[in-house]
């Protein structure tokens, strides 16, 4: 059973922002930021062909400057936020916006792509999400599965919770958060937790790592030293609502109970240099895929804790009689977890990975020099799990 | 042949041919052949032969005729009659001979009918005698008969009389022993009078008696028993009380019993002055304790609980060693034990055998309850020892306990000698195994925690030195290209830490050794045991003592590992080197000779598997190679720091044209010489590539990796998906992956080289998040120039260094908003200036 190649895409630019277009859920599609201080950025929308293994793409110009983080909302398609850094006068100020694609992005970019790359069309600025107050946003967060109309930016210690009104055009911060604290406190990643109806958010900045009720906006639990270094990236396990994976600059991958934050539940020394990035499966909570500055992706199978640590049970049941045996011999298979392949397609530091919304078994993953990879989950551990 | 005899000196004797041949012809004329046959063939074959039997005259004649002259003839002729003549002679000589055999034989017979005649007639005399005598004879016994019947019968009646007298006397005489309590006697004699009173107790006088000596008997009996219960008197007293107590019937069961419950007071005794040594507070509990189970034997007697609360109240003062203890537990209760052990065997066991009480299966029930009693006094004999061994803690002198433990088991041997197939001995080594397992996890901790402690001491010599290594290290990075003078005066040298403490692990471990060692000593009775032959050696003192503490030793340097991660700096850098160091020694040499010395000391004999000395091995090594690598991760992590937060601080795009090398840089370039020094104390030096004649001086422009160029040429270069396995094997050939926080080797230039990627990995990936003006890159630029200058001597492929500077200038080329490089030339004039 061979595994179908990765298929690799590569930008002219720099880029660290990647996303999946989350409102998408039949495309295989993916948004890249790119990062270039001489030339208008662009975002890169690649559409992945899985029938022929063939990548479309279509650029979009922002002209607004270097994408530090991308996020697609939930509801609309044609929805997106970028964080961005833009210099004026020798200064360079760090901003976040929301933007709409032009509704007509694809149409004739099968037939001339070469048109397209000479004149990409440029977005559609709905909003701004600064207030004079607060700036150097790190990030925005969607709500997840959300209507689109509600957003989280990371700005300094603050975090923002904005309502986006009339169709996205105009954003008003609803609550705010703070973080206080001796020194200078710089939120650096978040997650928006798509549990306990989407109250909960939690924060990285240093070494800690802290949960927040949106609903009155302030702390409701806090890891100190979560990393021994920075942490770069947190993420909640869909299927299981007290489970957070975090990575960071001691080369760890720590998956947490916040109910006891004493110790993590497990800890992934895979990488030989910084983890940036850490993504749950969205269906299979067993994959974590971890992309690190030693150029690797790695996508491990946490089976001791996921949410279905057995296999999938619901099927056990509707297994006919001939199949017993095989169902025996994948009983006797110790449950390990176990680091599923290394990904070395990259060259230089891999700063984002992300899951395919429209296809589990999927990612990509964009290293610093531009290059995009899309691989695919084993087939071997594809069918394990689902059968 | 009689002949011979006769007549042989009468006749001619001339010699003993003559008679030869005399006696060949008689033979010859009697027919008879007693030479061999094979003589006689050939003669008889030859007709002409004139001596043989075939002998033809005609033909002989006939012979003689034709073959000889006449002349031979005449001479045969005359030969012929010469012989026949002596022939003729012989012949008369013989007749002679045998005529006068003949007469003298006929002579003696008739000498001899003479005689006959003569004898007959006395026999006839003596017959007639012995007739007479007879007819006397049976007269005399004839009139002694009645007086003999009479005599006979009086005799009878004496001996009636007499038994008649012992038993209307018995009551008088057995009154009488009682009175000087001859008890053996009178139990004698009532023994033999008892069955004739039985028998006859039918009538009236002899009831009487009967019921006389009963009474009597029964307070005899009374008395003896009282006599058993008070015990004040000796065993010889008491064996004889006992033995006259079975002989009168008295069931043995409950004279065994009533023995065992008198014994067990007394040995009782000795329990609760055993257990008040012990500890203050458990004697009076136990005097409760045994005053509570006091009811079944004083329920025996009074007289039984005349002791335990005057004497059992021991002065609760002392806590002797253990020597002592068990001294006096050997002394008192053990052998008490033994005495009447044997008292009891001879008593009931060996006694009760010869008797006629062996019928009735007294052996076997006395023989069970000796075995209860001895069984369960000993649990509690031991439940003590194993207490008080208990107590036994401190590892200071094992000797003592060796002896006691010693003394504990000899003296029970003698139990076992007295009765064989009891449990006792057996329970006896049990304790003794345990004590001694028990031990080596005393022994265990105790070298544990004396690790413990002496990595607390160095941790302080490491702690208290610090000023001085800084200043060295500073005047080493000072001095950059005479750094061989600093590595001298560096105080309290790792080295010599490194030595003390692994002398001082390996003396601990020896004489530990040397005290385990006591317990197989030749002269100690247990050191036989199989146990202590085999088991004790293997598994106790090899496996869990020795191989116990090397993986202690691994597992605490991997805990070091461990805890510190969280948050560096809790473990001295320094300690994790010189821990690792130690492990690599242990791997190369020190366990193996550890576990040599173990095996030839206790010449263990690997019954069950053991853990071989080469996983051991792997185990010190791959600690080691934890500890490097944390330390190498701890130093990188330091420099590190240093850098992230000189980028991150600096607003980078509005910053002045460089004038010198940033202080951070000269700092980490001190930081990584000290390390060097330290590292460069405990390991060896290692390989390195060959540097290039000027690796100080090598320029590099903003763009010089190749690599970078081709990717960030600046143009819109058309971005499709390419063919993927093509373009995937190019970027190969080009990329050398560099694992940052990868496994170093044991030596200094691997470390080093660790070290050095770590930070300039930290530096390239700051660098990449941050945004520069023209003058923030050339400062990038100047201080690159500055670590390539003096790191590349501390790494294995200066290459390396090379490349991470490489990208760091060109990210942050790409990161700046003007790019415009600064001169090579006035780098080099800046750096060198610095």
């Amino acid at each position: 059973m061979e595994d179908d190649a990765p298929v690799i895409y590569g930008l002219e630019f720099q880029a660290r922002a990647l996303t999946a277009q989350t409102a998408e859920t039949d495309a295989i599609r993916f948004l890249v930021g790119t990062q270039s201080l001489k030339f208008d950025n662009q975002i890169h929308i690649i559409d992945f062909d899985d029938e022929n293994n063939i990548i479309n793409k279509n650029v979009l110009l922002h002209q607004a400057g270097e994408i530090w983080h991308i996020g697609a909302s939930p509801a609309d398609k044609a929805v997106l936020t970028t964080c961005y850094n833009k210099t004026s006068d020798s200064r360079v100020v760090s901003c976040a916006a929301v933007w709409r694609m032009p509704s007509d992005w694809d149409t004739g970019s099968h037939e001339s792509p070469d048109d397209s790359a000479h004149n990409p069309q440029t977005l559609e600025l709905l909003c701004h999400l600064d207030d004079n107050a607060h700036s150097n946003a790190a990030c925005v967060l969607w709500e997840p599965m959300g209507d689109g109309k509600r957003v989280i930016s990371l700005a300094d210690n603050h975090a923002l919770l904005w309502d986006l009104q009339e169709s996205s055009t105009q954003a008003t911060v609803s609550s705010t958060a703070t973080l206080e604290g001796k020194g200078q406190l710089k939120f650096t990643s978040g997650k928006w937790s798509p549990h306990h109806n989407c109250s909960q958010l939690a924060t990285a900045n240093d070494t800690a790592i802290r949960g927040w009720d949106l609903r009155t906006m302030s702390q409701i639990y806090s890891i100190e030293n979560a990393h021994s270094q920075l942490v770069r990236d947190l993420d909640f396990n869909p299927n299981r609502q007290y489970y957070l994976a975090s990575c960071g600059d001691d080369c760890k991958v720590k998956f947490w109970d916040v109910r006891n934050v004493q110790e993590p539940v497990k800890t992934l020394e895979e990488h030989s240099h910084w983890v940036w990035s850490v993504r749950y499966n969205h269906s299979h909570d067993q994959l974590v895929l971890t992309a690190s500055s030693d150029s690797r992706l790695i996508l491990s199978n946490m089976v001791s804790i996921s949410s279905e640590p057995f296999g999938h049970l619901v099927d056990d049941e509707e297994l006919s009689e001939g199949e017993d045996n095989h169902q025996e011999e994948k009983g006797k298979e110790p449950l390990k977890d176990s680091v599923v392949s290394t990904y070395e397609e990259h060259e230089d530091s891999v700063y984002a990975a992300e899951w395919s919304s429209a296809d589990p078994w999927l990612f990509a993953s964009l290293s610093y020099d531009g290059r995009l990879v899309i691989n695919r989950v084993p087939r071997a551990l594809k069918y394990r799990i689902l059968l | 042949m009689m002949d011979g005899e006769v007549d042989g000196p009468g006749m001619e004797d001339s010699g003993p041919g003559r008679r030869r041949r005399v006696h060949g012809m008689l033979k010859l004329y009697y027919g008879l052949n007693e030479e061999g046959k094979a003589d006689e063939k050939p003669e008889s074959l030859d007709p002409c032969d004139i001596n043989g039997p075939h002998f033809d005259p005609e033909l002989f004649l006939n012979k003689l005729r034709r073959e000889c002259s006449l002349g031979e003839l005449m001479d045969q002729e005359t030969c012929m009659v010469k012989q026949i003549r002596s022939l003729d002679s012989d012949m008369q000589t013989l007749v002679y001979e045998n005529y006068n055999k003949f007469i003298s034989a006929t002579d003696t017979i008739r000498k001899m009918k003479n005689d006959f005649k003569k004898m007959e007639d006395e026999m006839d005399c003596l017959s007639a005698n012995m007739a007479a005598i007879t007819e006397f004879s049976a007269s005399i016994s004839g009139t002694l008969q009645d007086q003999h019947a009479q005599i006979t019968k009086l005799s009878g009646v004496h001996t009636l009389l007499r038994k008649l007298q012992f038993l209307f006397e018995l009551p008088a005489r057995l009154n009488k022993c009682l009175e000087l309590q001859a008890y053996a006697q009178a139990v004698r004699s009532h023994r033999r009078a008892r069955c004739v009173l039985q028998q006859y107790s039918h009538l009236p006088s002899f009831k009487g008696i009967q019921d006389d000596c009963h009474a009597i008997m029964d307070k005899l009996a009374q008395e003896l028993r009282q006599k058993f219960r008070d015990g004040g008197s000796s065993a010889k007293d008491l064996s004889e009380c006992v033995e006259l107590l079975l002989q009168l019937d008295e069931p043995a069961e409950e004279l065994c019993d009533k023995f065992l419950s008198h014994a067990r007071s007394r040995l009782e005794l000795d329990l609760q002055g055993l257990e008040a040594e012990i500890r203050p507070y458990p004697s009076s509990s136990a005097v409760k304790d045994v005053s509570a189970r006091r009811p079944s034997s004083a329920a025996a007697g009074s007289s039984a609980d005349n002791s335990p609360k005057t004497s059992a109240i021991p002065s609760p003062t002392s806590n002797t060693d253990i020597l002592e203890f068990i001294d006096r537990g050997c002394n008192e209760f053990v052998s008490s034990l033994c005495l009447v052990i044997t008292s009891y065997q001879e008593l009931f066991i060996n006694h009760a055998q010869t008797g006629e009480l062996a019928t009735k299966n007294i052996p076997q029930m006395a023989n069970g309850k000796l075995h209860a009693f001895v069984d369960d006094l000993a649990a509690r004999y031991f439940s003590l020892v194993e207490r008080r061994i208990q107590e036994e803690k401190g590892v200071a002198d094992n000797s003592l306990l060796v002896r006691a433990l010693d003394r504990f088991h000899r003296r029970l041997q003698a139990v076992a000698k007295l009765l064989p197939g009891s449990a006792v001995p057996n329970q006896g080594t049990e304790i003794v195994i345990r004590a001694a397992t028990e031990r080596v996890k005393q022994y265990l901790s105790a070298l544990q925690s004396f690790y413990m402690d002496s990595l607390t001491d160095v941790r302080q010599a490491l702690a208290t030195p610090r000023l001085s290594v800084a200043s060295a290290s500073v005047s080493g990075g000072g001095a950059l290209h005479g750094g061989s003078a600093s590595s001298r005066d560096a105080p309290t040298s790792l080295p010599e830490l490194l030595s003390s403490l692994s002398a001082s692990i390996l003396n601990q471990i020896k004489s530990v050794l040397a005290s385990v060692h006591l317990f197989t000593a030749k002269d100690i009775t247990f050191s036989n045991k199989p146990y202590f032959k085999g088991e004790f050696c293997s598994q106790g003192v090899r496996e869990s003592l020795v191989v116990s503490f090397i993986k202690f030793v691994c597992q605490s340097s991997r805990q070091f590992c461990e805890s510190a991660g969280d948050k560096g700096g809790s473990t001295p850098p320094a300690l994790l080197l010189l821990l690792s160091r130690l492990c690599l020694d242990y791997e190369t040499s020190t366990i193996s000779y550890i576990l040599t010395l173990t095996d030839e000391q206790f010449l263990v004999q690997h019954h069950s598997p053991v853990t071989p000395v080469t996983s051991l091995c792997a185990e010190a090594r791959e600690a080691a190679q934890k500890l490097l690598n944390h330390y190498v991760k701890v130093q990188g992590l330091i420099i590190s720091q240093m850098l992230r937060k000189s980028v991150e601080t600096r607003d980078w795009v509005n910053t002045i044209e460089p004038r010198n090398v940033r202080a951070v840089m000269k700092r980490v370039v001190e930081d990584t010489t000290s390390i060097d020094v330290q590292v460069g104390l405990l390991y060896e030096e290692g390989v390195r590539k060959a540097h290039s004649s000027d690796s100080s001086k090598r320029t590099f422009s903003v763009y010089s990796s190749s690599r970078q160029q081709a990717r960030y040429a600046a143009s819109y270069t058309p971005s499709a998906p390419m063919d993927t396995n093509l373009l995937s094997n190019i970027h190969k050939l080009f990329s050398e992956r560099i694992d940052i926080f990868s496994s170093v080797e044991f030596n200094k230039v691997s470390v080093m080289t660790g070290i050095i990627k770590i930070s300039l990995k930290t530096f390239l990936e700051c660098v990449r998040l941050r945004t520069f003006g023209r003058y923030g890159l050339q400062q990038i630029q100047v201080d690159c120039h500055y670590l390539q200058m003096y790191l590349w001597r501390f790494v294995s492929d200066e290459n390396l260094v090379h490349f991470l500077l490489d990208e760091i200038v060109g990210s942050s080329a790409h990161r700046c908003l003007d790019p415009a490089p600064m001169e090579q030339s006035v780098i080099e004039v800046i750096c060198e200036r610095g």
